[in-house]
């Protein structure tokens, strides 16, 4: 057979190939720039505006004189408020519903459709939650704009994101567990209750608290059913309206009455709505990083 | 196969079947009380699944059907109305890779009990110590219980998962390729240990490797594409087999 021979047979030359190659990685990083350097610039215009928004008053009174003045406090409180109460309403749901679909559930059609209806549920617009919570809660079921209809549509808009999340941590439990745990003459609930869900706790922990920081930020679920305009009054019942942070960004920047005199206030509580977020999520890493070292010594 | 033993497992005319591919045919097959039975064959000949009907784990794969008896202690362990929960505490499976759960040493031990509803602290305590003794772990571990069991070596944590089977005290030991994943020194350890642990159990041990079947086996029965070619005494298979598909396998010829 004739030896291969570059110099006769039609081929790419080595500097032609290292040309591609080293455009490639520059293609490739340079996307991850832009990614990175999208949050970067974000936070760096928060910070530069807002930051002379925050104080002490700032954190911890109610706005007054109109809203130009003062704090948002019940603001923080509102959203600290709605983000819990989704989660304590979202999170045995959506983990009992995962636990179903993925360890009870046969294969076939029913399963499909259920998992098709979840994934389209994280498809809906907020807005859409918005009106039905306001239908649902607010108006079947009484319960007027409260921090409960809020925290129950945002609940529901949270559901997919844990689903989810406890989806793919129950998957990852390597099988062997469960055979081990079924070998000893334990049940299936038992197995799943005593060594799945502790195996999968940090993943599961870890998407709940990521649909929280979602949920956290969002404006039109709450705007029909959970947030108001203005309450300079905490909430003493979880029947009472509230004021939200992201709802309040659009209400200063949209439907003040002075809009441009509050501009620092707008960015200044942006900033904290993104601060606490954050918290949110580097609570979720480090409660991760702690079960996952108690898991595997 | 030695006459005068009881039968403690026996196996009759049995089917299994994956969809529509025929995985066994017509196996029967007897397991002598307190000896040690061996399933040879190359892969794929369908001996891990044979050894997966006898505690019915082959359950848990879905789109499978069995045919024909399994017969533990006069019941038929396919008979609907049968506690396959309580089956599966009489048969005791050792798999092939060394699975111990993320949990402490003890807790590992422990679960059986704990699963099968006992709540006695005393009695738990005492049942872990015996079992990890049973399992010739304990003088190594004795000081660490409650470290967790996924810093073991694979030689501890098999036999972490050997005792983790014996505390609940079952019948009969099924071990599939107990020792496949482990180093030369923990595997003669294992091998160690089925010898002692034949005493008190019926055991029936998976193994691709024909020294092992000879070393610790007193039955060997040898499977070739989902057939029962061959069972007898682990001597006479090993030194004067009667099929020709034995002598092929066993003298290397194949598999």
């Amino acid at each position: 057979m004739e030896k291969l021979n570059f110099n006769t047979v039609k081929s790419k030359t080595l500097f032609q190939r290292r040309i591609a190659e080293k455009a490639a990685f520059y293609i490739f990083r340079a996307s991850a720039m832009i990614c990175a350097s999208a949050l970067g610039i974000l936070f760096y215009f928060l910070i530069v505006r807002g930051y002379s928004a925050i104080n002490w008053t700032f954190l911890t009174q109610p706005p007054r004189e109109a809203m130009t003045e003062g704090g948002i406090l019940p603001c923080i409180i509102g959203t600290f408020g709605l983000s819990l109460g989704a989660i304590i309403v979202a999170l045995p749901i959506g983990v009992m519903a995962a636990i179903y679909l993925t360890e009870y559930a046969k294969d076939g059609k029913v399963l499909r459709i259920v998992r098709l209806g979840i994934n389209n549920l994280a498809g809906v617009p907020s807005v859409v939650f918005g009106l039905f919570g306001l239908a649902l809660f607010c108006i079947y079921f009484k319960m007027g704009v409260s921090l409960a209809a809020g925290a129950l549509t945002l609940s529901l808009m949270s559901l997919p994101i844990i689903i989810g999340a406890t989806e793919e941590a129950l998957r990852s439990v390597p099988d062997s567990y469960r055979y081990a745990s079924l070998g000893l003459g334990a049940t299936k609930w038992q197995t799943i209750f005593r060594v799945v869900l502790p195996a999968a706790a940090p993943g599961i922990l870890t998407g709940a608290i990521l649909s929280v920081s979602r949920v956290a930020g969002e404006t039109a679920p709450i705007m029909f059913t959970g947030a108001v305009f203005f309450t300079p009054s905490l909430p003493d019942s979880i029947f009472d309206e509230v004021m939200a942070l992201p709802y309040h960004i659009y209400v200063l920047a949209t439907a003040g009455t002075n809009i441009a005199q509050t501009r620092h206030l707008q960015y200044g509580t942006a900033l904290v709505l993104i601060a606490l977020v954050f918290m949110i999520n580097i609570l979720a890493i480090l409660l991760r990083s702690r079960l996952r070292k108690k898991m595997k010594i | 196969m030695s006459s005068g033993v009881n039968k403690k497992i026996l196996v009759e005319e049995l089917n299994f079947y994956y969809g529509g591919f025929k995985a066994l045919s017509s196996i029967s097959l007897g397991f002598n009380e307190n000896e040690v039975t061996a399933l040879i064959g190359p892969s794929g000949c369908g001996k891990s699944t044979f050894l997966r009907c006898l505690n019915r784990m082959n359950d848990l794969v879905s789109n499978t059907k069995v045919e024909g008896k399994i017969i533990l202690d006069d019941a038929d362990i396919y008979a609907s109305g049968l506690d396959v929960v309580e089956l599966r505490r009489k048969v005791g499976m050792v798999f092939q890779k060394p699975n111990p759960f993320p949990k402490t040493i003890y807790e590992n031990v422990a679960y059986g009990l704990r699963v099968n509803g006992i709540k006695d602290k005393n009695y738990i305590q005492s049942q872990v110590e015996k079992s990890l003794k049973q399992a010739a772990l304990w003088d190594e571990v004795k000081h660490r219980l409650k470290d967790n069991a996924l810093g073991l070596s694979g030689g501890q944590q098999q036999r972490l998962c050997i005792a983790r089977a014996l505390a609940v005290e079952p019948e009969v030991l099924l071990m599939d390729e107990p020792a496949s994943a482990l180093d030369p020194i923990a595997t003669t350890k294992i091998e160690e240990l089925i010898h002692e642990l034949k005493k008190n159990y019926t055991i029936v041990i998976v193994t691709h490797n024909m020294q092992q079947a000879a070393r610790v086996s007193d039955v060997t029965a040898f499977f070739y594409i989902g057939e029962l070619i061959e069972a007898a005494d682990t001597d006479t298979i090993f030194t004067n087999p009667g099929n020709k598909k034995t002598e092929d396998y066993i003298t290397g010829r194949f598999g």
